[in-house]
């Protein structure tokens, strides 16, 4: 270039950046040289740079800590598939056998009345429950969960435990969903389970699991029948709750299931398809 | 492949942490942050074959997921860290408060005026990666650019003018 184009100030930023051709450079530095209030305020950016990486450089040699290196390898795909076979939040007990609301109960015949009613309103208690516990916890940032999925075998280890019944997360990948970790959170009588997911956007969906929701109100009579067809559809209700929260539940046996999100029914309902499925599966 | 990805993505992990650190400030956050970042990847597998500049999208992951996390936290805390002063104690006595400054100089910055400053004062991006990164024209990033640096200055020797300080009770 024979006649100089005007300096900008993002020639200027460049040339603190040494973002700028040779050629460039130089001319810079002859504009600099009869301008010293421009040439101290780009050294100023210059010593920001040089504390900048004094400050944080040290960052680079610190021992990377076990979780983030873990969360660095592929998930392991074998391990969750299985998992996902074993299929989610279910009763695995070989006894009681984990059984969907209308469906045949092996043992303990009781009267045919399906328990939709007397466990109606504990449901949409369970419900704004549910809710309430997304909104709670959804937006936390670091303590979104208890246990993360990174420890997926603890997680379940765990809530199996205190909940007193096998619990695995379903996994909702094929429905973009991935699962962040769990939680427990007092319920009405006894624990519940919170899982946490979240989408691409890294948008919040819950699943709340309680294993007390029917017992409470319904009368351990009440259970499923046989009478009743042995493959009949849960019943899933939708609810809005406070906070732009909307709740898609169910209930099956003594089995409350919510999922909770800002997402709407069709998209709830979707998942709720899919968990459902898999629970279904795994029977 | 999945060799060939982990080393992808282990290769970036000192340089995630060291923006996170930088962008959230106190160590768990910028851990919790840098975790985040690489579940996203995992979640985005997908996507991989597609990406030219690894750097650009782990980066713009983190981005996106600061941006989101600043935007939940209406009220800004901060919490007791040890380790803070773990970190200020490897410095040299005399530089301690001129580097404690101008953290809580960049902290004072507003997010998308020091995203840009550290990807391009720290992490040495061009303008255009940058731009790529934080998926904004290359005029926002040079003005931006510009802006922060002076604010920054301002902060670091004390001036008010023409920075506004916000009051935030804690």
């Amino acid at each position: 270039m024979t006649a100089a184009s005007p300096i900008t100030e993002a020639d200027l930023q460049a040339w603190v950046d040494g973002q700028l051709s040779v050629e460039r450079a130089r001319e810079i530095q002859a504009y600099l040289a009869t301008r010293p209030h421009e040439a101290e305020r780009l050294e100023a950016y210059r010593a920001q740079k040089r504390e900048l990486h004094a400050l944080f450089d040290p960052v680079l040699d610190e021992q990377l800590p076990e979780r983030m290196v873990a969360a660095a390898r592929p998930p392991a795909r074998g391990r969750m598939r299985a998992i996902a076979a074993g299929v989610a939040i279910a009763l695995v007990s070989s006894t009681a056998g984990w059984v969907l609301r209308g469906s045949i109960v092996p043992s303990g015949p009781g009267p045919a009345t399906a328990p939709a009613r007397t466990g109606a309103m504990a449901a949409s208690d369970f419900a704004q429950r549910a809710a309430l516990a997304h909104a709670v916890y959804s937006p936390d940032v670091r303590r979104a969960v208890e246990v993360s999925a990174a420890q997926e075998d603890q997680l379940v280890a765990w809530l199996s435990k205190r909940m007193g019944t096998p619990m695995k997360p379903p996994h909702l990948q094929e429905l973009g969903y991935a699962l962040e970790g769990g939680r427990l959170l007092p319920g009405g009588r006894g624990p519940v389970a919170q899982f946490m997911y979240h989408d691409d956007a890294g948008a919040k969906l819950t699943l709340y699991v309680s294993n007390d929701v029917a017992e409470g109100t319904a009368a351990p009579e009440a259970k499923p029948g046989p009478a009743s067809a042995p493959v009949a559809q849960a019943e899933f209700r939708f609810s809005q709750e406070g906070g732009g929260v909307n709740v898609f539940y169910w209930i099956d046996g003594r089995f409350g299931y919510a999922l909770s999100a800002s997402a709407g029914r069709e998209e709830l309902a979707r998942v709720a398809a899919l968990v459902y499925r898999e629970l279904k599966s795994s029977r | 492949m999945t060799t060939d990805d982990r080393e992808r993505l282990l290769v970036w992990l000192p340089r995630l942490r060291r923006y996170a650190r930088a962008l959230a400030g106190q160590r768990d956050d910028a851990d919790d942050l840098v975790q985040d970042t690489l579940e996203r990847a995992w979640s985005r597998l997908h996507l991989w074959r597609g990406v030219v500049d690894m750097r650009a999208w782990l980066f713009s992951i983190m981005h996106n997921l600061h941006v989101e996390s600043a935007r939940r936290r209406h009220v800004d805390t901060v919490p007791l860290d040890e380790s803070d002063a773990a970190r200020t104690a490897e410095v040299a006595p005399r530089d301690r408060l001129a580097l404690r400054d101008l953290q809580s100089a960049l902290d004072a910055l507003p997010v998308e005026q020091k995203e840009v400053l550290l990807l391009v004062g720290l992490e040495d991006m061009s303008y255009a990666d940058a731009a790529h990164t934080l998926g904004v024209p290359i005029g926002t990033v040079m003005s931006r650019l510009s802006r922060g640096r002076e604010r920054l200055r301002a902060l670091m020797e004390g001036r008010n003018d023409p920075v506004h300080l916000k009051v935030v009770k804690k």
